[in-house]
């Protein structure tokens, strides 16, 4: 059903865990679909991301996507790491299964959900970057349990 | 240990070497077709009295009255909209539950979208039916009750007697699709009050894309499968003849083994169940704890996602099924979860393990071992653990 690039990314995830003090950090997705996404940046003062942890609630692709959107953003400057779309995670994975597909959107907009952070707390500017649309908090106070 | 620890059961079981054995001879010794006139047919037609006869048996059923079908899932297709379709004048009214399988769920709103009215009934947070509101939802123009006699994601077992006794009392006709029971538990129709009751072979050691629908003498259904005149007119085309003696060999030997097997899974079930709860944090049991199949363990993990869990599971050579939605291919979780009570992102977590008399005590540890690592390693990966763990 997966690929091996994305066995292999999910079976020996890249940059799991947190970062104390991120220079920016975005959570996206919502439980209620079964998938989380939360990244951490610390980005230097170049506006390179020096380091990027991930975590995530989700199923093999949203675990493979992460840690692959993590890979292609290390070390990169804030505005290169807009060129990491849906698209890019999908392709250095070799392919999602169609269902899968939303899985790499995630990854990007929780990238981005990252970078929003990062710029609205530094007042940095990052070309073509749009409020995050996916906020978990934003789902939180429809959920009725 | 084997290279697999297959704990899948309740998708399919392995096809037992006997029945194999049965089976073969059908296919190029004696494959005449039973419908024809010449001798050479009759090995096939005294076959399928045999198969039917001995299904009967275990059932407690007139051989007369157990037509063979393709499956459960045609089974379950023909009792309700042959059904419906033969009683429409009465009424057009059809209760169920919540958490039957798709064969039912779906062929009801089939008849929905047709001028039938359905009611779904709720259930509690154990998965049993609730008696009082089937009772309620009675009305004068109910034709049918399908309510399943066993669960196959939380295996809980209905009161298919209780439901049966209502039925009865007012003049409604009872369907219970016993695809994870018959063969799993004593099933008795000449002690239970079922009108038509639907089972399939590969569900019990017995071949794929065979099964029954026990109907009752007396109870006028249509035919659901047009043409020849096989299965007493009631289910046309070309009896699947290995498949037939197969169900028959499968049903006849798990008649034989049932208790000792009901035991043994039992004990297998309730080891692996007890573990898991002492071993591993924030986890929980759906389906009722006692009236439960013999093999059904289904279980919630907090924090972590089902397919996740699967695929980690499916490395270390185990085979199970989840009710996460990412294994569906839709966005929301099983509807037996969520009818059950459970909020999606439990649902979510959730893993089901159905065991057969092959397994040991040995998997079952090993089974315990690998959850505990990769549920521990899957919540480290978690934003969910990390932020319950920063609140508490």
């Amino acid at each position: 059903m997966y690929t091996e690039k994305v066995m292999d990314h999910f079976e020996h995830p890249r940059n799991v865990g947190e970062l104390e003090n991120p220079s920016g950090m975005g959570t996206v997705g919502n439980a209620k679909c079964g998938d989380i996404m939360r990244i951490y940046l610390d980005i230097d003062d170049n506006q390179i991301i020096r380091d990027v942890k991930f975590k995530t609630f989700g199923c093999g692709a949203a675990v493979a996507t992460s840690s692959m959107a993590t890979e292609l953003v290390k070390g990169k400057s804030v505005q290169e790491a807009m060129e990491v779309t849906n698209k890019a995670v999908c392709e250095a994975l070799d392919g999602l299964p169609p269902v899968k597909v939303h899985c790499s959107l995630l990854a990007e907009e929780a990238i981005r959900a990252a970078l929003w952070d990062y710029a609205e707390k530094t007042g940095a500017v990052i070309q073509g970057l749009k409020r995050p649309k996916n906020d978990i908090s934003e789902h939180e106070e429809e959920e009725e349990y | 240990m084997n290279e697999i620890i297959y704990l899948d059961n309740a998708a399919t079981t392995k096809t037992s070497q006997p029945v194999v054995e049965a089976m073969l001879p059908y296919f190029s010794q004696y494959y005449g077709n039973p419908s024809s006139v010449y001798s050479f047919s009759n090995y096939g037609k005294e076959a399928i009295t045999k198969a039917r006869g001995q299904i009967a048996h275990v059932l407690g059923a007139n051989p007369e009255e157990i037509y063979f079908t393709a499956g459960g899932s045609e089974a379950d297709n023909w009792a309700i909209i042959a059904t419906a379709e033969a009683y429409q004048d009465k009424g057009k009214h059809i209760i169920t539950s919540k958490i039957e399988h798709h064969a039912v769920l779906h062929t009801c709103q089939y008849l929905e979208k047709r001028g039938f009215e359905v009611t779904y009934l709720d259930v509690d947070e154990s998965g049993t039916v609730d008696l009082a509101q089937l009772r309620e939802s009675i009305r004068p123009d109910t034709i049918l009750i399908t309510i399943m006699f066993a669960n196959n994601e939380i295996g809980t077992i209905q009161p298919v007697k209780e439901i049966g006794k209502i039925a009865r009392e007012r003049g409604v006709l009872f369907h219970t699709d016993a695809v994870q029971a018959f063969c799993h538990i004593p099933i008795r129709v000449d002690e239970l009050p079922v009108d038509m009751l639907s089972a399939s072979g590969h569900k019990f050691n017995g071949p794929k894309g065979i099964g029954f629908l026990y109907i009752r003498k007396g109870i006028k259904t249509k035919s659901f499968i047009h043409g020849g005149a096989q299965e007493r007119k009631r289910r046309a085309g070309t009896e699947n003849l290995p498949g037939i003696v197969g169900i028959g060999k499968a049903a006849e030997m798990a008649e034989e083994t049932l208790k000792e097997r009901q035991e043994k899974e039992t004990g297998l079930r309730d080891y692996l169940i007890d573990r898991i709860m002492e071993e591993v944090p924030y986890v929980r049991l759906n389906g009722d704890r006692i009236n439960r199949l013999p093999n059904n363990v289904n279980l919630a993990f907090q924090f972590i996602e089902g397919e996740s869990l699967l695929i980690m599971l499916d490395m270390a050579g185990i085979c199970g099924s989840s009710g996460s939605a990412c294994t569906s291919g839709s966005l929301d979780p099983s509807h037996v979860l969520l009818a059950i009570g459970l909020p999606h992102e439990i649902a979510h977590g959730s893993l089901r393990l159905t065991l057969s008399e092959e397994n040991t005590m040995e998997e079952m540890d090993y089974v315990v071992e690998k959850i505990k690592d990769i549920v521990k390693r899957l919540r480290d990966m978690s934003p969910l653990y990390e932020d319950y763990i920063k609140k508490h």
